[in-house]
């Protein structure tokens, strides 16, 4: 009989906690301690997986450097939600870009960090640049491009939630093939986006060499505070994209935004790995595969492929796309490779 | 007050808006009844005790599972676990091994000494408990933790009852009984052996007794009608057994034909065949209608215990048997096919089941009794005020995990009845089914399995069989438990809200929701992965 003897608890590190573990084994989050960078009162909507996946990223931030964080925000949902003048929900230090030049503003701050620690005016303090992945992968792109070339210090974290939410789901060059977003209508031979257009750019960032490149998803929250935390050891440009499920864009109950993110990584849709300097250095393996059907079928974004006749054809097109994930990445562990 | 440039207003922060108005539904912690602790016959609350068996709190976990059964080393042994049966655990790989965490927690209590606490006050009255079976044991634990004067009045030689006459030592050795029972009567229950109750109403009024409660078990053995020879020798299987506690061996030569096809034929079989016999079971079904579990069964054919399934015996000779064949019809009965066959047998021990002895209920007024059986209402009492009966006696399931629920149950009972008042059971929470958790969370992990002694000293000693987990097995296997139903404080909840609208209380304490500013999405309904947290509707 195989057992571990010892070394079970239960739920291991999959839960936010786990009373089992001794306090340092906990995650962040699952301290009553955590900062709460992003106070309650916000304006997002009901789950909103944005609001979470910057709580456990900026946190996790603020947890690596005891405090000493200072943040550029893009447009977007997070900054529109968060901070309306004169309100905010940020508890850490925060300033409001442009909608496309938040990469350019953390590269000057982090740049003036440098001046004035050099005068010794300053303790180490570091900065973090975050916006959606409008902001990001189409409008911002020249700015984050720039700061990876410079190898700017700072840590850049994108939260995808796969269009333009703020503004009404316009489509986004990170929305996935065959959504209906309300540019990228259900309508004609091909309904929403279209296929091999939009830009990946957790490869892209690869492509940089910059020291530190990772994705993540509001699931997998220890993964997500080990990427944060191991960012925060490193410096030069650091890019983590961040998958983060929205209810509204996506036409998803509010109850499952964590429940899609896992689907998300699950089926392969969205791969989760770590990389350093252009190399990729470990994936989450997929614990229980699951066909694109499953992540499919509760987002209304992709409800014209469930109609009388649905689109077996798209949803094979989609699951050929999560395949080749999964083998480009070797999602399924190390005995399946 | 001076501005920076161009700032008209002072800096406030998002807490003065209230989210919580836009909710529509609110989630409410609660706590599920885990399928297990529903399914239990004694009642126990067992997702309670394992929580802190897995922390390592050993002793924590004894005393919360003896709150309702006072005897864990007898139960993990020979309770037939009806939990596990209900595990949410095996929808995910197999069942939690409950019975066998069970069975290390009272070893470990025996090891260490552990004692029940005494009884912090008396009522001043007298219960008088017959047979000191599973049931009176029960009973009388319960009636003593409640401050009531206890006396158990049993027939025999030892405590016990079936657990002592019945069940054989490879599977419940005698200390085990000794050590449980002896921590009952240090509660100050007093122990009358060898007085046999020939009239209750007699014996309650020369005691001085307030109530009693019977359990006097179902001893004798049944009888089928076999044409025999007057050389045949024929015994019951009960008697057999019973024989085994110091009496006499039974004679019973090399060739043992034992007739029926429930545990005792099994337990008879396996207990013939230690002592060097060879046993051949004849039972008129199959295998998979036999009223025996199938691991005993099995447990049985790896010792080398013989089977004739779809066999009656016709006729008992001295020396041999003729049986016939059976045929299973359409609705799944038993024919008879006209084909004989002989079977050479030195005896024939008949393990066809048990009546109750009723004799010590001869002339109460109020009884009844049907098919042999007290009949008693949902408070244990029979039809005569003050007389409270259970286990094999009334009408049941015959298990010791039913006979130790009914003397519990009795008990609370009886304590009301005492008090002039009556026992109103706590309602009963939902269950929490599969479909309330999120067994995502949770590691893998095989389940333990207990050791089980060697083949050979299994045909030829009475050495206990099944073995018992040690500490790192047994903590592994309760960490296995998924907690249906209750918190067992994983912060997901905490974690998972995207409007830090729970609030964290601390170890032990669990949590809260903050309504102020819970938008109501139920994130956390979901990612509970036992399903403690529960979405309601808000009122208008
Ligand atoms: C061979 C065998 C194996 C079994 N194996 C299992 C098993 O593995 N698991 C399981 O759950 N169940 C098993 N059972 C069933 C289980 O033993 C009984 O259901 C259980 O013991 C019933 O408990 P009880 O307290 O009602 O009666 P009993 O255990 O029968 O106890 C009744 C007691 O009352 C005493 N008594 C009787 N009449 C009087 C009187 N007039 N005055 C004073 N005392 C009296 C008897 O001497 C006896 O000690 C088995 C039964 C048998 C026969
Ligand atoms: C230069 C400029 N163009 C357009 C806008 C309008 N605008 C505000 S937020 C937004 C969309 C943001 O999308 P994304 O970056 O993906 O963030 P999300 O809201 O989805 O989180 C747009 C188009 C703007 N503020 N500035
Ligand atoms: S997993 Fe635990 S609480 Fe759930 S049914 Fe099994 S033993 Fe009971
Ligand atoms: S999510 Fe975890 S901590 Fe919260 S109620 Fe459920 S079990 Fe308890
Ligand atoms: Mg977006």
């Amino acid at each position: 009989m195989s057992f571990q003897p010892i070394k079970f608890y239960q739920t291991g590190t999959f839960t936010v906690g786990n009373r089992l573990l001794a306090p340092e084994e906990r995650s962040v989050q699952a301290s009553a301690k955590r900062f709460n960078s992003i106070n309650s009162g916000h304006r997002a909507c009901q789950g909103c997986g944005e609001a979470l996946g910057a709580r456990y990223a900026i946190d996790a931030a603020m947890e690596a450097t005891q405090g000493r964080l200072i943040a550029a925000n893009a447009t977007g949902c997070l900054e529109v939600f968060s901070t309306p003048y004169p309100e905010t929900s940020w508890q850490i230090p925060w300033i409001h870009s442009l909608f496309g030049n938040t990469a350019a503003v953390a590269s000057g701050i982090a740049a003036a960090q440098k001046v004035k620690m050099k005068k010794g005016e300053r303790r180490n303090i570091r900065v973090v640049a975050q916006g959606g992945d409008g902001g990001t992968t189409d409008i911002g792109f020249g700015c984050l491009s720039g700061m990876f070339e410079r190898n700017d210090d700072v840590l850049y974290i994108c939260y995808d939630n796969g269009g333009y939410m703020n503004t009404g789901v316009q489509r986004s060059s990170a929305t996935p093939p065959a959504a209906r977003t309300s540019t990228t209508p259900a309508a004609g031979a091909e309904p929403g986006n279209v296929f091999g257009q939009g830009k990946y750019l957790p490869a892209i960032a690869l492509a940089h060499e910059i020291p530190y490149v990772a994705t993540a998803t509001v699931a997998d929250l220890r993964d997500l505070e080990a990427k944060v935390r191991r960012a925060m050891e490193i410096r030069g440009a650091r890019y983590i994209h961040i998958l983060v499920p929205c209810p509204l864009g996506w036409g998803t109950a509010a109850s499952d935004t964590v429940r899609m993110a896992r689907l998300a990584k699950e089926t392969g849709v969205f791969p989760v790995f770590e990389a350093e300097y252009g190399e990729i250095k470990s994936v989450l393996a997929i614990r229980h595969r699951l066909p694109v059907e499953d992540y499919l079928k509760p987002q209304k974004r992709y409800a014209h492929l469930f109609g009388k006749t649905p689109r077996i054809d798209v949803i094979a097109r989609l699951q050929a796309l999560a395949d080749r994930n999964i083998r480009k990445y070797g999602l399924l562990g190390k005995e399946a490779n | 007050m001076d501005k920076p440039f161009a700032i008209t207003l002072d800096p406030g922060s998002s807490l003065a808006n209230k989210t919580g108005s836009w909710r529509t539904f609110k989630p409410v912690y609660l706590d599920r009844l885990p399928p297990c602790n529903a399914t239990c016959p004694a009642g126990e609350n067992i997702q309670g005790w394992l929580f802190h068996a897995e922390s390592g709190d050993y002793e924590a976990a004894w005393r919360s599972l003896t709150e309702n059964n006072p005897l864990p080393a007898i139960m993990g042994r020979v309770c037939y676990h009806p939990c596990e049966g209900a595990c949410n655990r095996q929808h995910v790989d197999t069942a939690v091994g409950i019975n066998s965490i069970e069975r290390f927690l009272g070893d470990e209590a025996i090891r260490r000494g552990w004692a029940f606490p005494k009884p912090a006050v008396k009522t001043g009255k007298r219960v008088l408990v017959v047979g000191a079976g599973p049931s009176g044991l029960s009973a009388a634990y319960h009636l003593a933790r409640l401050g009531h004067a206890v006396e158990v009045q049993e027939a025999g030689p030892y405590a016990g009852g079936m657990m002592r006459f019945g069940i054989p030592k490879y599977r419940l050795p005698r200390e085990v009984i000794e050590a449980e029972v002896g921590r009952i009567l240090d509660l100050g229950v007093v122990l009358r052996l060898n007085c046999k109750v020939s009239s209750i109403e007699q014996a309650m009024k020369e005691g001085q007794f307030d109530a009693a409660f019977l359990a006097v078990g179902a001893h004798i053995g049944k009888r089928a009608y076999i044409p025999a020879g007057t050389a045949a020798k024929m015994v019951d299987a009960v008697s057999v057994l019973r024989s085994m506690e110091g009496e006499e061996p039974p004679m019973l030569g090399r060739r043992v034909v034992v007739y029926g096809g429930g545990n005792t034929a099994i337990d008879v079989a396996r207990t013939v065949k230690r002592m060097g016999a060879e046993p051949v079971i004849v039972y008129r079904r199959t295998r998979d209608k036999a009223p025996a579990h199938d691991f005993e069964i099995e447990e049985a054919l790896q010792e080398g215990v013989m089977v004739k399934w779809l066999s009656t015996i016709k006729q008992a000779e001295e020396g041999e048997i003729t049986i016939e064949k059976m045929a299973l019809d359409e609705k799944g009965f038993p024919q008879p096919t006209g084909e004989f066959e002989t079977l050479a047998a030195d005896s024939v021990v008949l393990a066809l089941g048990q009546d109750v002895d009723l004799g010590l209920l001869d002339g109460v007024p109020g009884l009844e009794v049907k098919d042999g059986t007290v009949q008693v209402g949902p408070n244990m009492m029979t039809g005569h005020p003050g007389i409270f009966a259970g286990g094999d006696m009334v009408p049941s399931e015959r298990t010791v995990t039913v006979a130790v629920g009914h003397g519990k149950k009795a008990a609370r009972h009886i304590d009301a009845w005492l008090r002039g008042t009556a026992y109103v059971p706590p309602p009963k929470p939902e269950i929490a089914g599969i479909e309330k958790l999120n067994t995502w969370y949770y590691s893998e992990a095989p389940h333990v399995v207990r050791p089980t002694l060697d083949i050979l000293r299994r045909q030829s000693s009475f050495e206990e069989v099944v073995q018992g987990l040690d500490e790192t097995n047994a903590l592994f296997e309760a960490r296995r438990c998924l907690s249906c139903g209750n918190c067992f404080e994983c912060d997901n909840c905490y974690g998972v809200c995207p409007d830090n609208a729970v609030i964290k209380l601390g170890p032990g304490k669990r949590f809260e929701f903050n309504y102020d500013y819970c938008k109501g999405c139920g994130i956390c309904a979901t990612e509970c992965p036992c399903g403690a947290i529960k979405m309601v509707a808000e009122g208008n």
